[in-house]
């Protein structure tokens, strides 16, 4: 009944040197994966929006339907 | 839940002995005192106690307090080599330190399912008071929340041009009048 000693030392050392390249390298790929998933597309819609935006056809238009308080549309 | 329920009977054996609790302060005089029908002994929580515990190993004391003389013998033979006693012996030394052994304590129970049962009971139970609650509780539904009025509110975001990026007004096509 003679079992070999057990580890007593360095264990929390041991778990880190495995887990924090992981753990940093998993917040590593998030952050990209979060850059180009998510942020350049709405760089880019927001871009493309207003390469296109005509300010005073959206006034005109948003004045017909009737939603602003300070100017009336053209009809009344 | 053995700790609840004694200090449960004690309270009770507080509560129905108010006026001689003034005179006696120790826990024999209280046993020894006209029997409570609800708990049969008054145990002094201030004493270290024992108990079967997988969380809380080794109790307060050991499970026999008053040994025979054949067991305080064994007690004593219990102090000289270990290698000396027999299989027996050491299961009764085992017996006189603890009541029960971890695969006894371990068993499992039914409990849980009283518990899961209590759980259901008392939510359909509160299912019903909500419905009570909707019928004679409830004040009359607001307008907003007809189709007509709920319409009209889409048709006024669309009109105020509500997230036109990436949002709302971005899904619908101004110049056919349709989603896209």
């Amino acid at each position: 009944m003679s079992l070999p000693k057990p580890l007593m030392r360095g264990l929390l050392g041991k778990r880190l040197r495995f887990h924090l390249p992981i753990a940093f390298g998993l917040s590593l790929v998030a952050a990209i994966a979060f850059k180009y998933g998510v942020t350049e597309p709405r760089k880019k819609a927001y871009a493309d929006f207003y390469k296109q935006y005509d300010a005073v056809k959206e006034f005109n238009a948003m004045k017909e339907a009737g939603v602003f308080e300070s100017v009336q549309p053209s009809g009344e | 839940m053995k700790m609840l329920q004694l200090i449960a009977g004690r309270v009770s054996s507080l509560v129905a002995r108010r006026a001689t609790l003034a005179l006696t302060t120790s826990s024999a005089r209280m046993a020894s005192h006209a029997p409570d029908p609800e708990v049969t002994e008054a145990v002094d929580m201030s004493r270290p106690m024992y108990w079967d515990r997988l969380d809380t190993p080794l109790p307060d004391k050991l499970y026999k307090d008053e040994l025979s003389a054949a067991e305080k013998s064994l007690k004593e033979k219990e102090k000289g080599p270990w290698s000396q006693l027999t299989n027996e012996e050491k299961i009764a030394l085992y017996r006189l330190s603890f009541h029960q052994t971890y695969a006894e304590m371990n068993q499992p129970k039914s409990e849980w399912k009283t518990v899961v049962g209590g759980i259901f009971f008392f939510v359909g139970f509160t299912a019903l008071v909500v419905w009570w609650q909707r019928v004679y509780v409830y004040p009359p539904r607001p307008r907003t929340f007809d189709d007509e009025w709920q319409a009209k509110q889409l048709q006024r975001m669309l009109d105020m041009r509500i997230n036109p990026i990436e949002g709302f007004s971005s899904k619908w096509d101004y110049e056919k009048g349709q989603w896209k």
